[in-house]
């Protein structure tokens, strides 16, 4: 299995631990990578306010790239994905991609309309499959109660993100969670935002999304949460005292990267995962993991 | 077709006020909506459940309530399309508005911020001897938001409101696109500058968090956060720069011209304001954290390969966009 990766801003800039976690079980489970070193950031939703055909011909030209080489796109971003789809929806109609084209041609490139980008969550199980995944667990997360926490970009809209095509996607981390050995602590703030957008513009509006998700998953007894967004990684685990702060309460709760989750299940040491370039304490989390090779 | 409705029930005018949930377990026909399982509940089993609705074909807007966790009509929704585990179907009243009983729940506050908007043509030029003449265009465009029913789906499923009951929210928001972006409301050249500049203010467009929860909500395709997002372009052209949100816009969109990526060391300093001593000094303790624990962003921002590309894009659609 080959794909061209798009490894997105968040994984190699303020969550850096992510970046290392997923080439890390990637080479494990076999899933052969070609990082797009030309690609430029998705616009993340923001340049988009600004100027929406400028964000789609920068995802067309993406897209071209990937068609070029003949790869499926990965990506390890709920927010880089979302936009992708997105834009890869708009640009179905064949006048708009044209128009889309024009600004690509002068590069050698265009965008036929044939691309498909994933997230490495979506990979594992339509592309992949669950069950060659679970024969890699060493250490299954048994005893463990994750909560999972999508980010909204690979939660909605569901048209572009394609939902009807493909069930799976609705509850893909909760699967994920058990073939991985641990248990799903379900609530309802899994599908919510993180607030992570308005953090410099209404910080205490964003804070407070943070403290009342983690709160309530907390308060439901899980050890950690799940997601495959960096940008929720950011909010939740950076800025998770300061919001505990604001809303007057411990809440202590380790966010996993998803690929760390996955790594952890495969047997890495956390120190390989980047688990200590968390904020948020994954010591005691640490505690509760089997050792690799005792029985399980 | 055999379902279970499990209704949030609650009743704040009796002692015990604490919501609940009931389950109806009936027949319905494999076409029935949501609605008429709803109707069927009032009229054979339980009279004494609430629920607001009328024309029962998605135009009225009454019967907009939580189905299985999400905000939408519940006459839009086929009750085959939405059987959980258990041939379930799970129903509460719109969020982020108090229940008055069961599932009708009191608008007030919904419209109180309809209103705030002033939500009729206010323009500014000289008034023409004859009629408004504007083009096709820009009504075909508009009749995308006109089509809003003020149901409130967007309003329930509002992730900002949910914390914060002052933020305008996505309906009050989309209506106010639809009057600035009306080419004769504002100034002679249709730019509704004051509306714009109340928007600009906190609780107004800048405090939407992009989280598409009432773009999916919409049953009748409005897309209100589509509509806040460019107004918040509007606002930018407009001349209003000095937010932090059209701050960080623009620190973003340079970034991505610049390299090709996001250069987040500098792009929160920029959205705070340079000169903004106090935000700064707020963020120390979190870049400190983050620099004690190895998650600084890189001190030098790489370019991608070809960039010069990216910025010819860049220059390229801005000039056709003008």
């Amino acid at each position: 299995m080959r794909y061209a990766f798009f490894p997105g801003c968040v994984s190699r800039g303020g969550c850096p631990e992510l970046y290392p976690a997923a080439v890390l079980i990637c080479k494990r489970l076999g899933i052969d990578i070609w990082e797009m070193q030309g690609a430029s950031c998705t616009g993340a939703g923001v340049l988009q306010e600004k100027n929406q055909l400028l964000g789609d011909t920068l995802n067309a030209r993406t897209f071209a790239m990937a068609e070029y080489w003949d790869l499926p796109i990965m990506t390890i971003c709920s927010t880089c994905q979302g936009v992708m789809s997105q834009a890869n929806f708009r640009l179905r109609d064949p006048e708009y991609r044209a128009q889309v084209n024009t600004y690509l041609a002068e590069e050698g490139l265009e965008y036929k309309g044939n691309a498909d980008p994933k997230h490495l969550l979506w990979i594992l199980i339509e592309d992949y499959g669950l069950d060659k995944l679970e024969e890699l667990i060493t250490r299954p997360l048994h005893g463990v109660r994750l909560a999972p926490f999508y980010g909204c970009y690979l939660v909605r809209p569901t048209d572009a993100l394609q939902f009807a095509d493909n069930p799976d996607r609705q509850d893909s981390l909760e699967k994920l969670i058990e073939i991985l050995g641990a248990t799903v602590v379900d609530f309802s703030g899994k599908t919510r935002c993180c607030g992570f957008p308005i953090l410099t513009i209404n910080e205490r509006n964003s804070l407070a999304m943070v403290g009342k998700h983690t709160s309530e998953a907390k308060d439901l007894g899980a050890d950690a949460m799940i997601t495959p967004c960096p940008l929720c990684h950011l909010n939740l685990d950076s800025f998770q005292p300061k919001a505990a702060a604001q809303a007057g309460r411990d809440i202590g709760l380790p966010i996993l990267h998803m690929p760390q989750a996955i790594g952890l299940a495969m047997g890495f040491p956390a120190s390989e995962l980047g688990l200590r370039r968390h904020i948020v304490n994954t010591r005691p989390l640490l505690t509760q993991l089997t050792p690799v090779g005792a029985a399980h | 077709m055999k379902v279970t409705i499990r209704v949030r029930r609650q009743d704040p005018e009796v002692e015990d006020t604490a919501p609940f949930w009931q389950d109806y377990s009936l027949e319905i026909e494999d076409n029935a909506t949501v609605l008429d399982a709803l109707i069927k509940i009032r009229e054979d089993m339980d009279g004494t459940l609430s629920l607001r609705c009328s024309c029962r074909s998605s135009i009225c807007g009454s019967c907009a309530m939580r189905i299985n966790g999400h905000a939408g009509l519940a006459c839009k929704t086929q009750a085959a399309a939405a059987l959980q585990e258990g041939d379930v179907i799970e129903v509460e009243p719109a969020g982020n508005m108090p229940v008055i009983k069961d599932l009708v729940v009191n608008f007030d506050l919904f419209w109180d911020k309809v209103m705030e908007v002033e939500p009729y043509l206010q323009p500014q030029g000289p008034e023409p001897e004859g009629e408004y003449v504007v083009s096709n265009e820009s009504m075909l465009h508009l009749s995308g938001v006109t089509a809003c029913i003020m149901c409130g789906a967007c309003v329930s499923d509002c992730t900002v409101m949910e914390v914060d009951p002052s933020f305008l929210g996505p309906a009050a928001l989309a209506k106010a696109y639809r009057f600035t972006a009306d080419p004769r409301d504002g100034d002679d050249e249709g730019v509704s500058k004051d509306r714009l500049e109340q928007l600009n203010a906190p609780s107004g467009i800048w405090d939407c968090t992009r989280c598409l929860e009432c773009v999916q909500a919409c049953p009748k395709g409005v897309a209100p956060m589509e509509r806040i997002m460019a107004m918040r372009d509007q606002a930018i052209t407009a001349g209003f720069h000095n937010t932090n949100g059209a701050r960080h816009t623009e620190a973003f969109s340079e970034s991505v011209e610049q390299s090709g990526t996001l250069d987040e060391l500098k792009l929160v300093p920029k959205s705070l304001g340079m000169t903004n001593i106090q935000g700064l000094l707020n963020y120390a303790p979190v870049a400190l954290q983050a620099l004690t624990h190895g998650k600084m962003p890189p001190l030098m921002h790489k370019k991608i390969e070809g960039i010069e590309h990216v910025r010819r894009i860049f220059e390229q659609v801005d000039e056709t966009e003008r």
